[in-house]
């Protein structure tokens, strides 16, 4: 890294001279060492799958979420620092019900989106605090029908088909371009969501894991859920299947 | 429910003692209003428009003070106007009536306001809400509101019929608002109309001379009569 010991890399509040700011591009970095998480937009729904790193046989199985429930309809999950992760998913429950309050209706993803496009960037002005470390999927169905979108350190955020954000990232992007989202169904999603998380796992360099997957669809009533234990074990299985054949 | 509490007027306070409506038809809404404004015993505007825009496709009729309901209006009006700019979308009736709610339910104590909304939206097509005197919300295929709708809930309820056109519901309207408005002494003046559908929103006027005639009531029995006296015949007798 070239930008180091030049001074400008010290505030979000400074550019550099060819006009970056370096404090959100580190934050970018601390999103690049975390678990993958991906979201899949599909023809009646969305899916959400995580890549849980345990980093200790003590913890208890199953805690310590890393998708999160929004509102009825809105999922969300995080890649980055765990901490700014809890903290923008409280921030986007506040978001939701506030537009619930004063319109009386479920908000649609894009307005929870913009808002909390604007909250993240408004932590890259000033010297006083720094950007979140975490890159967001945001997913629902709402009035529009199936919505994903990812939402950057920087507080730019784009609508997707598929989203990969994490350390496996790369691998997992080109395995989402080969599936035709568009034409699965969300319990055809699951298994692939599945097979993708346990396919960019990486077991030579990363300790234990734990699959964590959730979706939004006709399947779930349109509501926020994690996919049901049966459907998850079954998917599960067959992703440990795949891997063999794969290899 | 509907009654406006005059005590609430400060002295000197524009009213409008009123008689508004509005109806729900597939495919559309039609509202309507009389045009009577007052002060105490004095009528302050006989023309006053009381269906207010407040975006492309929804309206809302106003009763109680005038200052308060077109206060109301215009801060909802710019409400819709940011949330059409941020959502890129026409917003829905239940938006606008949900905004005219919490408006008029978190100042009830110093608002005197009964507001109808009412209006076409892509995703549920024609609707009504009824935002009475406390700050409630009700969604209804028809609503009346105003001093002069207490005389005519029971014409409403025996007349409406539900899967009417356009045509039916325009003369439902008028004849509603001609029979609240010849009772009702705080209400009259003429009618206005309109029929807010996908396409347009059309304003309809009546003028007061033209209002729908209903019974009038016969000259007062004792009175000086018109009818001519003629002397009683003498009875015709058999030759």
């Amino acid at each position: 890294m070239t930008s180091i010991g030049t001074g400008y890399d010290l505030s979000a509040s400074t550019y550099s001279p060819d006009g970056r700011i370096f404090q959100v591009e580190y934050a970018g970095k601390a999103v690049e060492n975390s678990g993958t998480a991906i979201g899949l937009k599909v023809k009646d729904g969305i899916v959400f799958a995580v890549e849980k790193l345990v980093h200790s046989k003590l913890l208890v199985p199953h805690a310590n979420r890393r998708i999160q429930t929004i509102d009825r309809h809105i999922g969300l999950t995080t890649s980055g620092l765990l901490a700014d992760g809890r903290h923008i998913s409280n921030r986007a429950r506040d978001e939701a019900s506030n537009y619930r309050e004063t319109y009386n209706s479920p908000p649609p993803l894009k307005a929870v989106a913009d808002r909390l496009g604007l909250y993240v960037q408004a932590y890259t002005l000033y010297s006083s605090v720094r950007p979140f470390g975490i890159s967001t999927i945001l997913g629902a169905v709402d009035n529009t029908g199936p919505a994903l979108y990812v939402i950057e350190p920087s507080g730019v955020f784009f609508g997707y088909n598929g989203a990969a954000v994490g350390k496996g990232r790369q691998l997992a992007k080109t395995e989402l371009e080969k599936l035709k989202l568009s034409e699965l169904t969300t319990r055809e999603a699951v298994y692939e969501a599945a097979r993708i998380i346990y396919l960019v796992h990486d077991d030579a360099k990363e300790k234990e894991f734990e699959l964590e997957m959730s979706w939004i669809g006709t399947e779930s009533n349109n509501l926020h859920v994690h996919v049901p234990e049966d459907l998850f074990k079954d998917a599960e299985a067959k992703a440990k299947a795949a891997l063999e054949t794969f290899e | 429910m509907d009654r406006i509490d005059m005590d609430r007027l400060k002295t000197g306070e524009v009213n409008l003692g009123t008689s508004i409506m509005a109806v729900q038809f597939d495919g559309g809404v039609v509202i309507g209003a009389d045009s009577r404004t007052t002060t105490g015993s004095y009528i302050a505007n006989r023309v006053t428009d009381k269906l207010t825009h407040v975006h492309d496709r929804i309206y809302c009729c106003r009763s109680g003070s005038a200052a308060d309901t077109q206060a109301v209006a215009d801060i909802v009006h710019y409400y819709l106007q940011m949330h059409a700019q941020t959502s890129g979308e026409a917003p829905t009736v239940h938006v606008a009536a949900s905004l005219f709610q919490r408006m008029c339910y978190e100042n009830k104590d110093g608002l005197s306001a009964g507001i109808i909304v009412a209006g076409w939206d892509k995703d549920t097509g024609a609707s009504v809400y009824n935002i009475p005197l406390g700050g409630g919300l009700f969604r209804q295929p028809w609503a009346i509101g105003g001093s002069g709708s207490t005389y005519v809930y029971g014409y409403c309820d025996a007349t409406y019929k539900e899967g009417w056109g356009r045509d039916e519901t325009v003369e439902f309207v008028k004849n509603t608002l001609a029979l609240a408005m010849s009772r009702d002494g705080s209400s009259g003046g003429v009618i206005r109309m309109c029929v807010i559908t996908e396409d347009k929103v059309e304003r309809l006027f009546v003028p007061g001379d033209q209002l729908p005639k209903f019974w009038e009531g016969k000259e007062v029995l004792g009175a000086a009569s018109k009818k001519v006296y003629t002397e009683p015949e003498a009875m015709a007798v058999e030759a």
